[in-house]
């Protein structure tokens, strides 16, 4: 296998006595696309930042480009293309000036960068705003621009915090499909996500991490695979009833996972089992069969769901 | 029980814009501001203090004494009533402007008061109520700060401080009525611009009668001159039907004010 | 739907090291265009600003003034000529103070921007001193707009006196620099504006003597004055404007101690802004 293009051992990232990153390793290797899913709080941003090369870490080692970022933050950070989590667009400057603004940040060319604007605004989907100031943007737009504003240089690493966090789920699909395209063309992608079906989508290998620790490691995939079954039965009893029929129902299949409003049971065939179900004359009010996904992984691995 | 206040003023005169809860407002009042830093608060009044310091000390030494209505009065005693006219202004226009715009489009304040029973009137009188009872705090503190400095000449001065709480009334009804059309942080900033003109020139610091004629004129007409001039009318002990008339400038602008902060609040929010 | 081509990429086009020696420039240009979009409020401001208070004060209390220590004039001069020089500096003050607390507020607070621009090859260092090279643009035209109000009043008396243009924009970045620290640290910006306006900028505009000799005030004040880069300033001022002495000791003094007070600031500002940045 070829050198990754990130590598970090043991990273660790704390404020005071909190720990938000916890002695994590991990290596991305060019042209994928790398995720880390993990619930509000997880350490994610935490992580990026430190990949960013804007957050000093604590201890560990990391290389980003085979550049220590304590060392090399400059260089490490001409190579790529960030979106935070919280967009800090220039709300004084237009659309168009946002974009020139950020290329010239990195000693581009004047003539490049003027170029460059015009096919991001089409990119983005923001001709028609392309005066407009950034103020006056709606949120899908302004993630727009700070999408199109980190490509401006033509990053060869591209991260993006919860790129489509607050997005309708149109403008996500528009998204994800760019994204894709941009993977396509070998740019080497990092995102942030706590929505499975996001890193399901987008991710060719991830991190799932709680609480600044990784809890497993693998492609969407394998992870579904070792660590859930097939097929999922979700069953609602109504709030009062879950508990009580949860006993009967865990001696059916390999394991169940009983939440404040429905229980889930995990087994490699889902219509087979609820035939069984409603055999055992247990009458769900509803019934629900699915093929598991990461947020079935995330639930083995802590206990907990991704979003609360 | 909470019913029964929301009824009380049912049917009587104003009830769509006016339910008597001032108080409730003023208490909110009270309670933001135990939380807010006591800086804020003592630096209200030190700016008159700091004044009165600087220029009543050091422009004194270069022009001891001035004269006004045919008497040679020492320079501090001239200029004390003029700071204090300008920091009831200052204040109720601070506490008017600033802080009701923030209020009114960023922190939605007003949108959770008038989702009650209370009506925009409320809201306005609760707000200036507030101003008030600071601009008295502060007007009571530079008299205590002045009167012993030998500043205040005549026992008249003592109606100085219900002068102040007039004149912040009048600036508060209209900061808030002016705030409440305002749609930008930037149109908040002519307010300041418009401030230190109406400062330097509505005669603090020395008689209007040393500009020329017209000047005098266009001056005359700013809320702040006629402020200082009732303000050191009742300290200086010049009394006559004059201070009535500027009493009168500021009563108008309470009630303007207050008409245009009503009109525009229901428009705001009572669609 | 139009996608975008990554072509040359990254590694031939950004040039790091291009970024490492004009940085700050590139911060400075971002932070003009934005000023332009005031610019016309500005000019404004800073002409309305002199034109009032030298008619009202130089002028409208001036006369009183002049008329009450007859020959003797205030430091010998008319009154306008005296109190010029003082707002010249103090225009300078204001101007450098509005530039950057204000943009460093918005960069870590209100919008985060600098945060983005960090996320560039832009070190911490030279977002700090991007930041002060527009403040010290503003405060340049603004001290030659004053600088102008106040020859057509007259007030300028010596054919040196330009050289107050440059003591004032010195004091401007001085006390700019330090403001730009302090409001790199700053969390909680409500209750800054209220102490900066009237715990600092009143007190050293009214105790620095501006409107009147420092030695007249009582010596338990005076020395609001010495830690005033206005003071330090304003008697540079009227050394070149009028030529209100100074002796050549007292002129090291003032030059050194704007020095620090710049040297300090820039410093701390920029440590201040790259750790915040990091954190
Ligand atoms: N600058 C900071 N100071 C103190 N605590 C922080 C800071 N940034 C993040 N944290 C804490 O670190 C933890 C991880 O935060 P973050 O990385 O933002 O998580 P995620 O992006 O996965 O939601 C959270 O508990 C957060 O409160
Ligand atoms: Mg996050």
């Amino acid at each position: 296998m070829s050198t990754p293009l990130i590598s970090a051992r043991g990273l660790t990232k704390k404020f005071g006595d909190f720990t938000a990153v916890n002695g994590i390793d991990f290596d991305v290797y060019k042209g994928e696309s790398f995720g880390f899913l993990g619930p509000n709080g997880a350490g994610k941003s935490t992580a990026m930042r430190i990949i960013g090369a804007t957050s000093q870490r604590t201890s560990g080692t990391i290389s980003i480009l085979g550049k220590d970022p304590e060392i090399n933050g400059p260089q490490i950070r001409a190579h790529l293309g960030v979106v935070p989590q919280q967009d800090n667009l220039d709300m004084q400057l237009s659309v168009t000036e946002n974009l020139y603004i950020y290329g010239r940040y990195f000693g581009l060319p004047r003539k490049f960068v003027k170029q460059k604007v015009e096919e991001l605004l089409a990119f983005a989907q923001l001709e028609e705003k392309r005066d407009a100031k950034v103020e006056n943007l709606s949120g899908g737009m302004k993630r727009r621009l700070t999408i199109a504003r980190a490509l401006v240089s033509e990053p060869e690493i591209l991260m993006l915090d919860e790129p489509t966090t607050g997005l309708d789920p149109q403008a996500r699909h528009i998204l994800w499909d760019r994204l894709f395209r941009l993977k396509e063309q070998g740019v080497t992608l990092l995102i942030t996500t706590h929505f499975m079906d996001e890193a399901e989508q987008l991710c060719d290998r991830l991190i799932v991490m709680d609480k600044g620790s990784i809890m497993a490691e693998g492609s969407p995939a394998t992870l579904i695979k070792d660590y859930s079954s097939k097929e999922v039965l979700e069953l609602r009893f109504g709030s009062d009833r879950n508990q009580a029929v949860a006993d009967q129902l865990r001696s059916m299949c390999e394991r169940i996972e009983e939440l404040p409003d429905r229980v889930l049971m995990y087994t490699e065939d889902g219509e087979e089992l609820l035939e069984r179900v409603y055999a055992a004359n247990l009458h769900p009010k509803t019934s629900l069969v699915r093929r598991s996904s990461l947020e079935d992984v995330f639930l083995r691995l802590t206990g907990r769901t991704l979003i609360e | 029980m909470a019913v029964a206040i929301a009824d009380a003023r049912a049917g009587k005169r104003g009830e769509r814009v006016y339910s008597g809860r001032v108080l409730q407002l003023l208490e909110r009042g009270y309670i933001a501001f135990k939380s807010s830093t006591y800086m804020i608060v003592i630096s209200g009044f030190l700016e008159p203090v700091l004044y009165l310091l600087s220029f009543g000390y050091g422009i004194g030494k270069l022009l001891p004494t001035i004269a006004v209505g045919g008497e040679t009065i020492k320079y501090a005693a001239f200029i004390a009533p003029a700071l204090l006219a300008t920091s009831a202004m200052n204040g109720a226009i601070y506490d008017s402007t600033m802080n009701v715009f923030f209020k009114l489009n960023h922190d939605r304040i007003y949108h959770g008061m008038l989702a009650t029973s209370m009506g925009p009137l409320d809201v306005a009188l609760g707000e200036i109520g507030w101003a008030l009872i600071r601009g008295f705090s502060y007007a009571c503190a530079f008299m205590v700060v002045i009167a012993p400095l030998g500043l205040v000449v005549s026992a008249w001065g003592l109606l100085a401080i219900p002068a102040a709480v007039l004149i912040a009334f009048g600036f508060a009804s209209c900061g808030m009525a002016v705030t409440s059309y305002m749609k930008s942080f930037q149109q908040l900033e002519i307010v300041n611009m418009i401030l230190l003109p109406m400062f330097l020139f509505s005669g603090s610091f020395y008689p209007i009668t040393v500009f020329p004629q017209w000047l005098q004129f266009v001056v005359n007409l700013l809320p702040l001159s006629h402020a200082i001039d009732l303000v050191r009318g009742l300290c200086l002990g010049h009394i006559n039907f004059g201070l009535a008339g500027h009493a009168l400038y500021f009563v108008v602008m309470i009630v303007v004010g207050l008409f245009f902060t009503t009109k525009r609040l229901n428009a705001l929010f009572m669609k | 739907m139009s996608i975008i081509n990554i072509r040359q990429g990254s590694l031939v086009l950004v040039d790091a090291a291009k970024v490492q020696s004009r940085g700050a420039i590139y911060v400075a240009q971002a932070r003009i265009r934005q000023m332009m979009k005031w610019i016309w409020m500005i000019l404004g401001i800073a002409i309305a600003n002199p034109v009032l208070y030298l008619i009202s004060v130089g002028i409208g209390l001036g006369g009183l003034i002049d008329k009450s220590v007859g020959s003797a004039g205030v430091d010998g001069v008319k009154y306008l000529t005296f109190l010029a020089p003082a707002l010249l500096a103090q225009a300078a003050i204001q101007g450098t103070m509005d530039e950057t607390v204000f943009p460093t507020l918005e960069g870590f607070k209100w919008h985060k921007t600098f945060y983005s621009m960090n996320s560039t090859p832009l070190t911490g260092t030279q977002i700090s001193y991007g930041v002060f090279l527009t403040a010290l643009f503003r405060a340049f035209y603004t001290v030659v707009l004053y600088f102008i109000v106040m020859w057509l009043f007259g007030a300028v008396n010596s054919p040196r006196a330009w050289l107050a243009i440059p003591t004032a924009i010195f004091a401007g970045a001085s006390f700019g620099a330090l403001m730009q620290a302090l409001a790199g640290r700053l969390e909680d910006e409500n209750i800054f504006f209220v102490v900066l306006g009237r715990f600092v900028m009143m007190p050293l505009f009214m105790f620095s003597g501006t409107f009147f000799p420092l030695t007249s005030m009582p010596f338990f004040l005076q020395w609001i004055g010495w830690i005033s880069p206005l003071w330090h300033a304003t008697e540079l001022g009227r050394h070149l404007t009028y030529g209100h002495e100074v002796s050549p000791t007292m002129v090291w003094v003032h030059f050194i101690f704007l020095g620090i007070m710049l040297v300090a600031g820039l410093f701390f500002s920029a440590r201040i802004f790259t750790k915040r940045l990091a954190k």
